[in-house]
């Protein structure tokens, strides 16, 4: 890791060697690899092992690809999958689209007072405990005294059993995911706003009067790298979505909320079924790997 | 005139949008158990106290609030201490292998916790650490030392090379130029960073709720172990829940320009 390394250009000494940025890195990534790395290796060889620590007496025999046949032949991990993509194009389109309002709402001149407090209130959601937003769900969704049921009432319609039924659970997760990451995309697409030109958009606003016009030939270029960032960091946050769904639903009922990482912690959690769960978990990392290097690719060009 | 009225509905229905939620768990922890049982909800009520000094009373739960306030204080502590320096050497330095490192880091903020919740939980189980500070401290530095270098490191690099320059000159090494001007000048960076540590330490669920027992659950383990039982304690609940999300939202309203670049780690400025 040498030889590219920026020389120092007058006195090659004290601290200048070839070697001084190892001693700045190495805290970092000894603690990085002790913490995180070892632990993948641990878990990939006991993805390889019979492992289930209720069952102490039959040891922890290697048993080859035994669970990863195991894994890929079981419909419950693969509709688990499913459910986590349906998850994530159901939620997606609803964010990017309610984000955007927003964020042009806020990219609007004038209103400055009730701008600057809208802005700021969009932290609260971002900020709220992951596991707290799933207690406001059982509140807000309770059949019998929530507040959904009675904003249904005031429409029109009748009460909805929300967390009992599978349809009413899964839209019950998916509008508490709507509160809580509409406002990030909302920022990135504010972000992607304000860096349009000042003068081009002014002379645009002259030129046309349709804001759809606007939106499209001249916002949307700048929009773009916002997009792929949200809809590859939703991708990512959405297998790994765990706290607010399983204090809402615990994966219920039946398996109509059963997201991926949800599945895995009742397998090796539950179940106490490690090695199974280790594979799982090892098949969903090469998921984010790939997820991580496409996000990487799009999106940080500079680095590369 | 007509725009305008239509920008204001507008922005007063995201401020609406943003707050309901949050203001209805507040309202609800000062109800008493009938008011929140109303069916429907009663949005007018006598507010009472007595959620409050209910928790504050039990030692389940302030116990969990000091347990969260020890692992994400020194988890931060423990992350910038490690992540400033890697940070200097990748704002300062090329070396072969820095886009693997930056990749590596990336992963680190996609990556699911279950991934390493199953072998830690069994490394530590082996190792005696379960239900201990120190195994939720050091997991914690998985996201966190990753969140530190990228925060630092961008804000170090907006650090004029002439400074240093100066200081080489003067015969200063390289742990002297780091300590004396990039500690300082990035002193605003560090804090932002470290502030998003505390957010995301203490808003986790899924370490504390495989990791720990009775000992040293966390704040969000013991709002949820609440949810158990058949008549459940909801204004014990909200008041809980309102407690460990009013700490973290006054943070993040202190970072709320850096938001997007903490969550995105800085795909997009």
């Amino acid at each position: 890791m040498s030889e590219t390394m920026r020389a120092a250009p007058t006195k090659p000494n004290r601290g200048y060697g070839r070697w001084t940025p190892l001693w700045f890195l190495a805290p970092a990534v000894l603690t990085l690899f002790l913490i995180g790395i070892y632990p993948t290796i641990f878990a990939l060889v006991t993805s390889f092992r019979r492992y289930n620590i209720t069952r102490p007496r039959e040891g922890f025999p290697f048993v080859g690809f035994e669970n990863y046949v195991a894994v890929l032949t079981d419909s419950t991990f693969w509709s688990s999958l499913l459910l986590t993509a349906k998850f994530y194009v159901t939620v997606l389109p609803i964010q990017v689209v309610l984000g955007l309002i927003i964020a042009l709402l806020l990219h609007k001149p004038g209103m400055g007072l009730l701008k600057s407090l809208a802005r700021v209130t969009l932290v609260v959601p971002l900020a709220t405990t992951y596991a707290v937003v799933g207690l406001i769900g059982r509140l807000i969704f309770n059949r019998d005294f929530g507040v959904a049921n009675q904003f249904l009432g005031f429409a029109g319609f009748g009460p909805i059993d929300w967390l009992s039924t599978p349809g009413g659970a899964f839209a019950a997760i998916v509008i508490m995911d709507v509160w809580q990451w509409t406002p990030f995309c909302a920022l990135i697409f504010l972000a992607g706003l304000s860096m349009v030109p000042g003068e081009i958009e002014e002379a645009a606003r002259l030129e046309t009067s349709s804001k759809l016009a606007l939106l499209r030939h001249v916002q949307l270029p700048y929009l773009l790298p916002g997009l792929t960032a949200v809809m590859i960091l939703r991708s990512a946050d959405v297998l790994k979505l765990f706290d607010m769904v399983f204090v809402m639903t615990r994966g219920g009922p039946g398996s109509a909320t059963d997201l991926i990482s949800i599945y895995i912690q009742r397998v090796g959690f539950r179940i106490f079924d490690l090695g199974t769960a280790s594979a799982q978990a090892i098949l969903l990392l090469i998921i984010t790997i790939v997820i991580s290097r496409l996000y990487i690719r799009l999106l940080y060009r500079e680095v590369q | 005139m007509r725009g305008k009225i239509l920008h204001a509905i507008g922005l007063a229905a995201i401020v609406v949008f943003t707050l309901f939620p949050f203001v209805w768990m507040v309202m609800a922890s000062f109800k008493t158990q009938s008011d929140i049982l109303a069916s429907p909800p009663v949005w007018l009520f006598t507010p009472t106290l007595q959620n409050y000094v209910d928790i504050f009373a039990d030692t389940k739960v302030s116990g969990a609030i000091v347990n969260s306030l020890i692992v994400a204080t020194l988890s931060t502590l423990l992350s910038v201490i490690l992540g400033t320096p890697a940070a200097f050497a990748l704002a300062r330095y090329d070396f072969r292998g820095k886009s693997d490192l930056w990749f590596w880091f990336i992963s680190n903020r996609m990556t699911s916790p279950i991934v390493l919740a199953l072998p830690v939980y069994l490394l530590a189980m082996y190792a005696n650490l379960l239900d201990t500070h120190i195994v939720l401290i050091l997991i914690y530095l998985t996201f966190n030392i990753p969140i530190v270098v990228w925060i630092v490191t961008d804000q170090f690099k907006s650090i004029p090379p002439d400074l240093e320059q100066a200081a080489r000159l003067d015969g200063a090494d390289q742990f002297t130029i780091f300590r004396k001007i990039y500690l300082p000048l990035g002193a605003p960076g560090i804090a932002v960073s470290a502030i998003f540590s505390f957010i995301f330490s203490w808003n986790e669920l899924l370490y504390a709720l495989v990791l720990t027992r009775r000992n040293v659950q966390t704040a969000p383990v013991v709002a949820t172990s609440f949810m158990s039982g058949y008549e459940l304690p909801w204004g014990k609940i909200m008041a809980t829940g309102t407690v460990i999300v009013l700490p973290v939202t006054i943070f993040a309203l202190i970072v709320s320009r850096h938001m997007v670049r903490g969550l995105t780690m800085g795909a997009t400025k």
